[in-house]
């Protein structure tokens, strides 16, 4: 600001002072924004008057009188406003959580691929992200939808793979319904995890005073599995599995995973991995080379070196590009609305649809999807802190 | 020393040794180079053989050329069903556009062809020109061309646009109105005055943190409520307007890259020269950082025209929506009608994306080289 300091210092009229001026400028700007805003309530006021809407989320109690075709929480038509949107945001959640793992591992695989020494490889690697990244989202989705529904059958000659069917109503599968003792289940879970960093220390300090190192993951993923298990036994088995009964209109009972939810699984995931396979090689090819070329030089096999030297440097760079990455996934997902998968748009669009509560529903569809994207940048950005490379 | 062991003339050129250079020793070091790798090469030319086929098998060993309706592609076996496009394809490109006026939307297209070949040619000149007639005559020209109603031009209401027109409609009016909008947003952002940055960066992370499906909705459903009673918007422009909204928070994030990339030294250098403020951002730092940010803008664009299918969403018929709609066509309807639709589809978005991303390749190289970045 010295500047600025010698201009107030010379000026003669009062607008020649930087400050002065900025703080009009700021005064003004406040002011256009109010005006704006009390024009644009006075407007809605006028025209939900005219309409006659009433404001308020008061509505949101009121019996939905809808089904929806998936739901991971008991649903039926009875349930309010409130308990349709929550069915919805499970399934936003479901499908986008689901969808990043999908999409890390294989963007991850193409990413690597894309960098491999084999020509064939690489070239493929590259088509692979082409054209997945030139062309709309919205029309690949339809195209999964197709190749998903197509080849199924009509329930009513659903293939049969043991406890489960596969037709065009979905995959059935044996629900679990959980007795009073299921508790247990947690409680060993609980253990188990207890146990996991237990043993991951032991391995640590086992790896630094022998040098060999122990098969820490696979004890941990074993204890994760079969602890609970062990104390699900030790409670009388409180599992019971609901078993899908065919009907004369598909299947009653068990549960059911739509076929619009995994096209929309197959489409999110596999667009977004074309972006992530581009952060991948981006980050790896940011790592100068003399670190690969010294982690082979000290003997490392070119799987180890990577996976031990370069990937761990690469992460710095991936991560932010990658954090962008998941957040247009979940933000994408609410393109289930074109094919019919419940989601918090669709369910909030059929909602809208009924009473006409425009702003009341888009004020929630807007603070759900910014609360998802801040958590996820604050998350990011607390990972992205703890693995920076200090003193570079 | 006798001079006999020096030679009179160049030793004769010998062949590099076998398997270091040619043909094989490529395919050695790039596909053969190791027992892993071998074994690579064949599963994905097995795989990529096999998907060729598929490919060619569908459309063309097996598809259906010609045909007056469905019984021609109903056939058990066939393929593509290619009487379909033909005859939907002005239909796609057009939507319901007047038969009669078509020349209108194909000569909007050819003055814009003609006003943008130039302005992406680094070599051509009047860029200045060239561009205000771009972003500011050439959306008006064209909007009195497919509307009409006036100049004795008959009005075609936008109800009746579709297909193709609609797609790149909407996608350049996006672009060209998120534009300057984006830019005051990214030089908001920089500023030092709190009130203005704080505006800015709310409205920013505001839209950049919603899906475009929302912004939609409720451009579709809220806009009507905030206008005054008496003015109404038509469905096409309240799109256009959440849209343009939406892209124009991706493009000050866009422009915020190239306004950082632009050394200190240069607005220093401005401010010292004794040019005001805004002159020294206006004429030093913005050029450049524009000249920067073009492989962003372009990648912003080539999402904004992948993402203008979304307004199939809201009801206007698009490309995708249009081609999505003509599949309902019960005198086309056969197994593989739709699948012959989504894959005319995927080929003309994909050419269009995939020019545009190689043109943001080269500006980007280019910028390398002049060592701008």
């Amino acid at each position: 600001m010295s500047l600025g300091e010698a201009r107030q210092r010379h000026g003669r009229s009062p607008w020649n002072s930087v400050r002065l001026r900025g703080v009009a400028l700021q005064v003004l700007l406040l002011a256009v924004i109010a005006a704006l805003f009390y024009a644009l309530a006075l407007n809605t006021y006028a025209n939900m008057a005219s309409r006659h809407i009433v404001s308020g989320f008061g509505f949101l109690w009121r019996k939905s009188g809808f089904e929806v075709s998936f739901s991971l929480i008991p649903y039926t038509a009875e349930d309010n406003y409130v308990r349709a949107l929550m069915v919805g945001f499970l399934n936003t959640l479901l499908v986008s959580a689901l969808g990043i793992w999908l999409a890390t591992a294989l963007g991850l695989a193409i990413g690597l691929m894309r960098l491999s020494r084999n020509w064939l490889a690489s070239r493929l690697a590259a088509g692979y992200i082409e054209a997945v990244r030139n062309v709309p989202l919205l029309l690949q989705l339809f195209i999964w939808y197709r190749l998903v529904l197509t080849p199924l059958p009509q329930a009513s000659s659903a293939i049969i793979l043991g406890p489960a069917a596969l037709s065009n109503k979905g995959l059935t599968l044996p629900a679990p319904q959980f007795g009073p003792g299921v508790w247990t289940a947690w409680l060993g879970l609980g253990c188990a995890l207890l146990l996991t960093v237990a043993l991951s220390f032991w391995g640590q300090r086992r790896r630094e005073r022998t040098g060999v190192k122990p098969p820490v993951v696979l004890l941990s993923l074993l204890a994760i599995i079969a602890v609970p298990v062990l104390f699900l036994a030790a409670a009388g088995w409180p599992v019971t599995f609901d078993y899908p009964v065919r009907g004369n209109f598909g299947f009653s009972g068990g549960m059911t995973l739509v076929p619009e939810f995994i096209a929309l699984l197959l489409a999110l995931s596999i667009y977004t991995a074309g972006f992530i396979a581009e952060a991948v090689r981006a980050g790896i090819g940011a790592v100068a080379r003399g670190q690969g070329e010294a982690a082979l030089a000290l003997g490392l096999k070119p799987g180890l070196a990577m996976r031990l030297v370069v990937l761990p440097q690469a992460l710095r760079v991936i991560i932010p590009p990658l954090t962008s990455q998941y957040l247009n996934l979940t933000k994408n997902s609410s393109l289930a609305v074109a094919i019919g998968y419940p989601d918090l748009v669709s369910t909030g669009g059929t909602i809208l649809g009924q009473t006409g509560q425009a702003i009341e529903v888009v004020a929630i569809w807007m603070v759900v999807y910014l609360t998802l994207s801040l958590l996820t940048s604050a998350f990011m950005n607390w990972f992205n802190a703890r693995h920076r490379l200090v003193g570079r | 020393m006798s001079a006999s062991y020096v030679r009179a003339s160049d030793a004769p050129l010998r062949p590099p040794p076998r398997g270091h250079a040619g043909p094989l020793a490529w395919l050695r070091e790039n596909l053969f180079a190791g027992p892993g790798s071998t074994a690579l090469t064949l599963g994905l030319g097995l795989l990529l053989g096999w998907l060729a086929y598929q490919v060619l098998d569908w459309t063309v060993l097996r598809a259906v050329w010609t045909g007056a309706d469905r019984s021609a592609c109903a056939v058990p076996g066939a393929g593509a069903c290619w009487p379909f496009v033909w005859e939907k394809f002005p239909q796609w490109v057009f939507g319901f556009y007047p038969l009669g006026e078509r020349w209108r939307p194909v000569l909007t297209f050819l003055i814009g062809a003609a006003a943008l070949a130039p302005m992406l040619m680094p070599a051509a000149p009047a860029k200045r020109f060239n561009a205000l007639f771009l972003l500011v005559a050439y959306p008006v020209i064209a909007f009195v061309l497919l509307g009409g109603g006036v100049f004795g031009l008959p009005p075609v209401e936008t109800t009746n646009w579709g297909g193709l027109v609609v797609t790149l409609v909407v996608a350049v009016t996006g672009i060209v109105l998120s534009l300057p909008l984006g830019i005051l947003l990214a030089l908001g952002r920089q500023s030092e005055l709190p009130v203005v940055r704080g505006a800015s960066i709310a409205f920013i992370e505001l839209w950049r943190g919603v899906p475009l499906v929302t912004v939609l909705f409720m451009a579709s459903v809220m806009l009507p409520l905030f206008l005054p009673s008496g003015m109404s918007l038509d469905k096409l422009m309240r799109a256009i307007a959440g849209l343009s909204l939406f892209a124009s928070a991706y493009m000050a994030e866009a422009v915020r890259g190239g306004l950082q990339a632009v050394s200190r030294g240069q607005r220093e250098a401005g401010l010292a020269l004794g040019l005001s403020r805004w002159q020294t951002t206006a004429k030093i730092v913005l050029p450049q950082a524009l000249r920067i940010s073009i492989p962003n803008i372009v990648g912003i664009f080539i999402g904004l025209f992948k993402d203008t299918t979304l307004v199939l969403v809201v009801g206007i018929y698009d490309l995708l929506g249009i081609i999505n709609a003509g599949l309902q066509d019960s005198k086309w309807a056969a197994p593989q009608t739709a699948n012959t639709g989504y894959f005319v589809a995927a080929l003309i978005y994909f050419a269009f994306c995939f020019a545009m991303s190689r043109y943001a390749l080269f500006t980007e190289g280019r910028l390398a080289r002049t060592g701008r970045r």
